[in-house]
């Protein structure tokens, strides 16, 4: 009669688990069953007034009766649950195909970025970088460089003038002089910067920017300055490029020389000989001027112009665009 | 230097093209910029000669020509103006391809057959003269091709000289370049002396000899001074760019061009007294040959005779001794000025001549008496006329010494990194036409005369580098004793700075260093900016004395170009002429406007206001700040918004400023929406410190939050710092998470809401020790600004 009695009742309760379709009205079954005026809860309350006999046998049904309860109600939380995150998972649903949402992306000036390149492969190659004032006076800009005071050179320099005498200087081979007046030999550097010419057309701006390299050691050779630049060139544009030198002048190098490389068309075709660079041997009076013996170290010296590797690298084809600033421009080599 | 490729043939036999010589060259350091034929391909033109012109039955400006050329005669309609009877000109027979297009076939003009076509300079594409038909010399042979008749298959080559190479602003000197290159030998024409047949001279003072050291003249008496050039002068003028101006000008052009060495004629009649070689006195005035009424400066040099100037020395003669077609009697000039003496002056008059840039970059000392025997000939034979005898003035001691150069073949090896055969160097030396004499591992070398260049042993090593070929030289790739040099780690550097602001979104820019006195005094920022002597434009006249008119400029020209929304920054040195000293400086420059970021379907975005700027100087400094306390004060500067403006400390030390543009500008520029900026000093902020560990802590960490209500005179920075100071060494972090003003609050009072987040890195902390740190931190606050509890 007892027995049948928790066999009733849980085939009820299971039978309301199975039902329940939410969280609440699970609760709700546990509660009616098995709270604390639940009614399997009643029946164990009640196997005290039982006799002792039965006491055990009906005790054990109840727990097992609870017990299987327990666990229906446990099982069909889990499953109650894992639908009710399915549902809202289902209704986070998004598009994520629709765009993000951030500050739009910056970037370095086509000509920095080229700058940054070129001094990258310069360090990797052992020279230091060296800075030096814009504003400059006679003696670093020219003199010191064995500029001649009345040189044609000069002239061709097309220099800015500040009303006291002092100039904007036209390379940054003043700061080779200033680093080597400072440390002497031997001295690896290069010299990144702005410098200023008064001329101003389709292919001059009036600024541009300059990398300038000084290697003064024992032994430095013209050879090693061809070995040098090839291995610079290359890896600058990553390719292997034909390279040639040709006699030029520069005050201050003896020999001095133009670089070309023979450039290659997006379709891999050979092009024109292009100028990429001028280099040459430290003139002796330069070593002299800054007290380092000629007869003891040799050195040699060269000098890129910036806009133009960019504009090779970048395939820019007006000088101008560098300075217009125009952000349609510069965004293109972020 | 432009020069005509046969000419250069005819004294150094080299057996090559014109592309191949300019390739030569090039690689000899002589930059062949262009290489042009002469003329146009005119196959089919002939010369022509008009046998007999009648009027056109139809048309007054037509005439029908019979004219004699390759075949028999032919009828011609011409409409130039100079069409006559015994003209000889180009003819374009049938069949012939003008050099504009034109196809010559027969045509019919206002009813009359044309066979054929007589030709204009342009036509021909021989020259700019359009007023007629060309005019060919009497002697031209009737029906020999054009081309042949004009020497015409030929090229100009034009040479971009480095300063350094005068000797080879001649045909002379291109000849012993490419002699010594080609390894070919030199054949230079014959020029004799010419014997005086008059004793006329002229009487020559050198009154400053370290600019003239040394000065030749000669006479010649009774010229025909409107003698035609010979054709084939005229055309190797041509083919330099210079026109034939009467026989006695284009001789001395020739000469100038054959041998280098500029020349100049005077008219004998107008020369009072004699020849003086002076600098200018103040105040006088000459009129040259261009028209133009020039002021020489006192350290120019004159021609003068004993009565004006008659020309500006080495650089262009005066109007008044000019030849003309009447004149008789020349005194021819060839003279050597000292090129520190010439450089830079016609330039300054605004001048730029043949014979200045020769002279300026130096002119071979010993060539005058030759030169002036070669005017001589030519000019006899064009003109005629009675030479007097050579007459020279010369200073030996002002004249440029030569001096030989020892050449030391291990020197000569160490600077190439190569193995040169003693035997090849002196011939290579040789070739250029140096003497050379050998002892043992070395050369004295005696340059020659024209070769200024040559002043040292390094001189010596580039000309053999040259002659051998800088390609032949080898190469050698890097390598050997590595020398570790990293930068410091604390050094930041504008690479950093840059790639942390791209990844930022800031754009990098980069203007102008120059701007104009009026865009820095808009800004309140022109004092102390420093103008240039000689700037390109108004707009470029001074220096920068801060990026911001730069990054506003750019601004604005975007904003014009409908890019409503961006972040820009700039480095760049700028420029201020101090009260004790001129500063140059490295500086940074930030400038935000528009919205937070780009537009999204999310919701319209906030637009940009003064915390982002400020977040994002927050963010840099995080990266960069060097090892310093960094504050933010409220400041006052003409070119911010008055309440929105501040600057930045570090070690209170001011490194920079930051704040949303004075709207007053913004407006005045036409800047629609509110523009944020900021600048800084550079090496102030690239930078940082080198860390070093301290132990975090495992015991956590407490959070007690107070609301206190403060005056609004106090700004926030100032009362976290205060708490940071009474809270010590157990605040770990504090933070501001509300700020409210309004109902409940006092006017002029805002409430403050911070939180204060305390750890002790050794022990958990107790509450009654947090409760009287609390405590001791509000007291504080309430005795420093009154700020109470809120309520």
């Amino acid at each position: 009669m007892e027995t049948t009695a928790s066999q009733n009742l849980l085939e009820d309760a299971l039978e309301q688990v199975a039902k329940a379709d939410s969280e609440r009205t699970l609760d709700e079954v546990r509660v009616r069953f098995l709270g604390k005026k639940g009614a399997l809860t009643a029946q164990l309350k009640e196997l005290g007034q039982l006799p002792p006999e039965q006491r055990r046998e009906a005790g054990q049904q109840i727990n097992g009766a609870k017990q299987t309860l327990e666990s229906a109600i446990a099982d069909r939380g889990d499953v109650l649950a894992r639908e009710h995150l399915n549902a809202r998972l289902a209704e986070e649903t998004i598009d994520v195909t629709l765009p993000g949402r951030a500050a739009e992306a910056g970037g370095a000036h086509p000509v920095n970025r080229a700058l940054d390149r070129l001094l990258d492969i310069f360090q990797r190659l052992g020279f230091e970088v060296a800075t030096g004032p814009e504003v400059e006076n006679d003696y670093y800009n020219f003199e010191a460089l064995n500029f001649p005071p009345h040189h044609p050179a000069r002239a061709m320099h097309d220099t800015f003038y500040l009303p006291d005498g002092r100039l904007l200087r036209t390379h940054t081979s003043p700061v080779q002089i200033r680093v080597m007046k400072e440390r002497g030999a031997p001295v690896r550097i290069v010299a990144p910067g702005r410098v200023f010419r008064s001329d101003s057309d389709q292919t001059h701006t009036p600024q541009f920017h300059q990398v300038e390299g000084l290697l003064v050691d024992r032994d430095v050779t013209f050879a090693d300055l061809k070995g040098m630049l090839s291995d610079f060139v290359n890896a600058f544009f990553e390719d292997d490029l034909e390279m040639r030198l040709r006699p030029s002048y520069f005050p201050f190098t003896e020999p001095s020389a133009e670089v070309d490389v023979r450039w290659r068309h997006p379709d891999g075709t050979a092009g024109d000989w292009l100028e990429v660079l001028g280099c040459g041997m430290v003139h002796p009076n330069v070593l002299t001027n800054c007290g380092v013996d000629p007869e003891e170290y040799t050195g040699y010296a060269f000098g890129l112009g910036v806009e133009r590797f960019a504009m090779l690298r970048y395939r820019v084809d007006d000088l101008r665009l560098f300075f217009d600033n125009d952000l349609r421009f510069l965004r293109q080599f972020r | 230097m432009k020069i005509s490729h046969r000419w250069l043939g005819e004294w150094v036999d080299s057996g090559l093209n014109a592309d191949e010589i300019a390739e030569r060259f090039t690689l000899a350091g002589l930059e062949v910029d262009s290489i042009e034929p002469v003329a146009p391909p005119l196959e089919g033109v002939v010369v022509g000669e008009i046998v007999s012109v009648e009027p056109h039955p139809d048309a007054d400006r037509l005439r029908v020509c019979k004219v004699a050329g390759d075949s028999e005669e032919r009828t011609i309609v011409c409409g130039a103006p100079n069409a006559r009877e015994g003209l000889k000109a180009p003819l374009a027979t049938l069949g012939t391809k003008l050099p504009g297009g034109l196809k010559i076939k027969p045509a019919k003009l206002r009813g009359v057959g044309s066979e054929g076509m007589l030709c204009s300079q342009p036509e021909l594409g021989l020259g700019e003269d359009a007023d007629g038909l060309m005019e060919l010399p009497g002697d031209a042979p009737v029906g020999e091709p054009l081309s042949a008749y004009l020497d015409l298959d030929d090229s100009i080559l034009e040479i971009d000289l480095t300063p350094n190479r005068a000797d080879c602003l001649s045909v002379r000197g291109l000849a012993r370049e490419l002699s010594a290159i080609t390894a070919r030998p030199m054949r230079a024409p014959a020029i004799d002396e010419v014997s005086a047949e008059i004793e006329r001279g002229v009487e020559i003072a050198l009154e400053s000899p370290q600019d003239c050291p040394r000065y030749v003249g000669r006479v010649i008496e009774g010229i025909d001074a409107a003698a035609a050039t010979p054709l084939w002068m005229v055309e190797r003028l041509r083919r330099s760019g210079i026109r034939s101006l009467g026989p006695v000008v284009d001789v001395t052009n020739y000469v100038l061009l054959e041998l280098g060495q500029p020349m100049h004629a005077f008219d004998l009649d107008r020369i009072e007294g004699g020849i003086r070689v002076r600098r200018a006195h103040k105040g006088e005035t000459i009129t040259l040959l261009d028209g133009q009424e020039v002021e020489p400066d006192e350290d120019m040099l004159l021609i003068a005779d004993h009565e004006r100037p008659l020309a500006i020395a080495g650089v262009m003669g005066g109007e008044h001794s000019a030849v003309g077609e009447t004149t008789r009697d020349i005194l021819l000039e060839s003279a050597w000025f000292n090129p520190a003496t010439i450089s830079g002056r016609a330039r300054r008059l605004g001048l730029s001549t043949e014979s200045a840039h020769r002279f300026e970059r130096g002119v071979d000392p010993a060539l005058q008496r030759l030169a002036i025997e070669r005017a001589t000939g030519l000019i006899m034979a064009i003109a005629g006329g009675r030479p007097g005898p050579v007459v020279e003035a010369v200073d030996d001691d002002a004249l440029p010494g030569t001096s030989s150069v020892e050449l030391r073949m291990a020197r000569l090896n160490r600077v190439l990194g190569a193995e040169f055969d003693p035997d090849s160097v002196q011939s290579m030396l040789e070739r250029l036409g140096m003497e050379v004499s050998r002892s043992e591992d070395r050369f004295c070398v005696l340059a020659p005369t024209a070769r200024r260049d040559i002043e040292i042993e390094a001189d010596l090593i580039e000309e053999v580098a040259r002659i051998h070929g800088y390609d032949r030289l080898p190469a050698r790739h890097p390598g050997g004793e590595i020398v570790v040099k990293a930068p410091a780690e604390t050094q930041t550097g504008e690479r950093k700075l840059r790639e942390q602001l791209a990844a930022r979104g800031f754009q990098e820019i980069m203007s102008w260093s120059f701007v104009s006195q009026e865009q820095l005094d808009r800004l309140s920022m022109g004092e102390g900016a420093q103008p240039l002597a000689n700037p390109l434009s108004r707009e470029m006249a001074v220096l920068r004395t801060s990026l911001l008119p730069g990054l506003l400029d750019v601004a604005g020209r975007n904003l014009r170009r409908q890019m409503p929304s961006f972040r820009l920054f700039e480095t760049g040195h700028c420029f201020r002429n101090g009260a004790e000293s001129f500063e140059e400086a490295w500086r940074l420059g930030l400038l935000m406007t528009g919205d937070v970021r780009p537009e999204h379907f999310s919701g319209k975005p906030r637009e940009l206001d003064y915390f982002d700027l400020k977040g994002e100087v927050e963010n840099l400094l995080a990266f960069n700040a060097i090892d310093g306390e960094v504050s933010f004060e409220r400041t006052d500067l003409p070119w911010l918004h008055p309440g929105q403006a501040a600057r930045l400390l570090i070690d209170g030390v001011q490194a920079g400023w930051l704040g949303q543009l004075h709207p007053a500008l913004a407006g005045a520029m036409e800047l629609d929406r509110p523009v944020f900026v900021a600048e800084f000093d550079g090496s102030s902020i690239s930078g940082r410190r080198l860390p070093e560990h301290r132990d975090s802590g495992r015991f956590p960490a407490v959070r007690r939050d107070i609301a206190i209500v403060v005056s609004d005179e106090y700004p926030a920075g100032e009362l976290i710092e205060a708490v940071r100071e009474s809270a010590g060494g157990l605040l770990e972090n504090c933070v501001i998470f509300d700020q409210y003003r309004g109902e409940g609050i006092e006017t002029g009072f805002r409430s403050l809401a911070i939180g204060l987040i305390l750890r002790d890195v050794s022990r958990t902390l107790k509450d009654r020790e947090i409760d009287a740190l609390l405590e001791t931190v509000l007291a504080d606050l309430d005795s420093r600004f009154g700020a109470k509890l809120r309520g």
